[in-house]
């Protein structure tokens, strides 16, 4: 029986499959969290205690002005978080989707893409949604009830939220395909897509389909999926034997596990990424290993299936915290910077909160509009029918 | 992203406009205007390209417009619908072939919950103007999966639009407007009526898509079809006519919106309806017309609407189809009855 490192790392003239004896569980969970610490294949360029490292692969060139940036986008990201799932708990919102611990794989993804380039989410991108010029106040409607969404998808080239899960990453391959078909792939000056999914969506077919349509029309398309070990209550090891990037190989791309805590990592990577596919070399798999720090939702109660300690070993793998260490190491960053960013976060929650409680219902015609874009005779009979009937109420409420 | 309209001026008119056509013909033809007449028009199937489709539907695209226009796509449903629905977000106008309606269900998803919504969701900020085409209905002798009439399921969704045709000339035409439409539609073809023939104009002016037709004024009763069945109706209304029974027969054409202004002007008249339908009828379009032309005809009814169509059960072995399948004699039957009430 091979150990875990050399069944999760089978050389391309190991022994066939077929002959390798079925791994334990523990072995399978050995090579899920193998890098738990930070292992050979784990990009990172960042360490929790803040010490720039190197990688053999990958290096960024960052200057001090572009990590304040970084910073700043994560610390307003979370509270922006925090504010939503408060405003949950006071019944602003019917639910929250908490990215909490995940700011940095958003963020260094979301800030390796241009303007160019296109991003399908799924319902956790918040951070995502921040890089891509969509105000948090956009992202509320769809948890207060009010719209599904308001943002204009193809002026932020930012997809709407795709609840049902791994449906967005077949999207996003016909998108990319689009995008080569229209001679925008092949240059510096490229286009290319990235679909963000998670480690449960890894076990959809729409997934496999989609890293099959992106490999045999070589669409220039990052997958990047933040595993963050939770799918709900199911951990990894419910979704796949494999170590999840490693999934690419089977079908012929390349497949990196970065450091999801580590923005400067994941911006080097994504940022690699996105140039292959815009030259012309995807599609790329990223595994961003992060960990989900809060609740699934707001509905969720995770203390009924995970550990704290789990939780507490986390912590000290802050995706906020190193920066700060590092900003404050290099002196890249003073106490004035760190209490400016505070003061706009605040300001952000204000505005954020002031926002949700005001926002009003939408009238009751939006049921019937826009489902279909050249209309529907039947539906706007019914449409006028229940117009009449609701006016029929003193006041014209009921 | 606003997507080019279809401009016919530039497609060469054939050199004889009125040509005698099988419908799997008119259909090939109608596809290849298209193409012509919008380069964002693409075509996306499973053997479609090299092979022309098992139905040879898309026969010759392929060669003419280059593998970038018709693609042989992996085999997989989901991702045929799930890819077209990025590509239509591009600004493309992809036409789906469903190899066989019962393959359907793999992208069933995909249509329900992001073809049928996204137009909703976005409100409006997302077209996605794309076709599915599903060759449908029995009577082939094929195995399972091969005929089935799964429209209900797409016409029960709000969001999406379902037409059916029934003859070249309609095939010729209703897939160029379908094509054309900014919502999605689902796109059902006859496929035991693919090699009859009739008339098809290509110079005409079609009439709009989402109408219904009547093909035969009668007096006596009504009977309304769609897609394979409209033949059947016909062919009983012929033979009706031999016994002095005169029958209205009614193209349904589209399924969703339902048009039925012309079947409750008819049914005003006549006073009675059958519906003839190869799905099983448990909640079906037939259901749908029942009820509604009760809650409009109510005073005008002299029988109860009548419905012949599939049995509610799963489609059978083949050899057992011509029982399954209504035919001529169960359509008088229930014509019959109708006029006995």
């Amino acid at each position: 029986m091979s150990s875990p490192e050399q069944w999760t790392h089978p050389e391309p003239d190991a022994a066939p499959a077929a002959t390798a004896a079925k791994p334990t569980a523990e072995q399978v969970i050995a090579g899920l969290r193998a890098t738990d610490e930070g292992g050979a294949d784990l990009v990172q360029l960042l360490t929790p205690e803040g010490e720039r490292v190197t990688h053999p692969d990958f290096d960024i060139d960052i200057s001090a002005e572009e990590l304040r940036g970084l910073y700043r986008d994560m610390v307003l990201i979370r509270r922006v978080d925090r504010e939503a799932n408060a405003l949950q708990r006071k019944g602003q919102l019917g639910i929250w989707v908490p990215l909490l611990g995940q700011e940095a794989a958003q963020i260094g993804a979301g800030r390796a893409m241009r303007p160019t380039d296109m991003a399908f989410p799924s319902y956790r991108e918040h951070g995502i949604a921040w890089t891509r010029g969509v105000h948090p106040t956009e992202l509320l409607g769809i948890f207060r009830g009010t719209d599904q969404g308001t943002w204009d998808p193809v002026e932020k080239r930012f997809h709407p939220y795709t609840i049902v899960i791994g449906n967005q990453v077949l999207n996003a391959a016909g998108y990319a395909m689009g995008q080569k078909f229209d001679g925008k792939v092949g240059d510096d000056d490229g286009e290319a897509t990235m679909v963000f999914f998670g480690d449960g969506a890894t076990s959809q077919g729409d997934v496999h389909e989609g890293f099959v349509w992106a490999a045999v029309y070589d669409a220039p398309l990052v997958f990047f999926c933040q595993n963050n070990q939770w799918a709900i209550s199911e951990p990894t090891e419910r979704q796949s034997r494999l170590p999840l990037y490693q999934r690419a190989r089977g079908y012929g791309f390349p497949g990196i596990r970065v450091d999801g805590n580590d923005v400067l990592a994941t911006l080097a990577v994504t940022r690699w990424a996105l140039d292959e596919c815009r030259h012309g070399n995807g599609p790329i798999l990223i595994e961003a290993f992060t960990y989900r720090m809060d609740a699934h939702t707001t509905s969720d109660d995770p203390t009924r299936y995970r550990l704290s300690d789990e939780l507490e070993l986390w912590k000290l793998k802050d995706p906020i915290e190193r920066v700060k260490v590092y900003l404050v190491r290099q002196q890249w960053a003073d106490q004035e910077f760190f209490a400016g960013v505070e003061a706009e976060a605040d300001e952000l929650a204000e505005n954020l909160r002031e926002f949700c409680v005001n926002m009003p219902d939408p009238p009751a015609q939006r049921i019937f509009s826009n489902v279909y874009a050249e209309g529907n005779p039947n539906l706007e009979a019914q449409r006028d029918e229940f117009l009449d009937y609701v006016s029929g109420f003193a006041g014209g409420e009921h | 992203m606003a997507a080019p309209t279809m401009d016919r001026s530039t497609t060469a008119a054939p050199a004889t406009p009125v040509q005698t056509l099988t419908i799997s013909k008119a259909l090939n033809m109608g596809l290849r205007a298209a193409m012509e007449a919008n380069p964002k028009v693409i075509m996306m199937g499973e053997d479609i390209g090299k092979l022309g489709g098992v139905f040879r539907i898309t026969d010759g695209l392929q060669k003419d417009f280059g593998e970038q226009r018709v693609l042989d796509t992996p085999l997989a449903e989901s991702g045929i619908i799930g890819t077209a629905v990025g590509l239509a977000i591009r600004g493309y106008r992809p036409v789906c072939e469903i190899q066989f309606d019962g393959f359907i269900f793999p992208g069933f998803d995909q249509i329900v919950s992001q073809v049928a919504k996204l137009h909703y969701r976005t409100q409006g900020k997302i077209k996605l103007p794309m076709v599915i085409r599903v060759p449908f209905g029995g009577g082939i002798g094929a195995v399972e999966h091969h005929s089935e009439s799964p429209e209900s399921y797409f016409a029960h969704t709000a969001g999406l639009k379902v037409v059916s045709c029934s003859n070249p000339s309609d095939a010729y035409w209703m897939i160029q407007q379908a094509i054309d439409c900014d919502d999605p539609v689902l796109f059902f073809e006859p496929k035991r009526r693919y090699y009859e023939k009739g008339e098809v104009d290509t110079t005409a002016q079609p009439g709009p898509l989402f109408k219904s037709r009547v093909l035969r004024t009668g007096t006596d009763a009504t009977l309304v079809a769609y897609g394979p069945m409209v033949r059947t109706a016909l062919d009983a209304a012929t033979a009706a006519a031999e016994d002095g029974t005169s029958l209205e027969v009614i193209d349904l054409r589209t399924l969703s919106p339902l048009d039925l202004a012309p079947v409750f002007e008819s049914v005003r008249r006549t006073g009675r309806l059958v519906v003839v339908s190869e799905a099983p009828s448990e909640s079906s379009i037939a259901s749908e017309i029942a009820a509604k032309v009760q809650q409009e005809c109510f005073y005008s009814l002299q029988a109860p609407v009548l419905r012949v169509t599939g049995f509610d059960t799963p489609y059978p072995p083949s050899k057992l189809e011509e029982e399954f399948l209504p035919d001529l004699d169960r359509v008088l039957h229930a014509v019959d009855r109708s006029l006995a009430w």
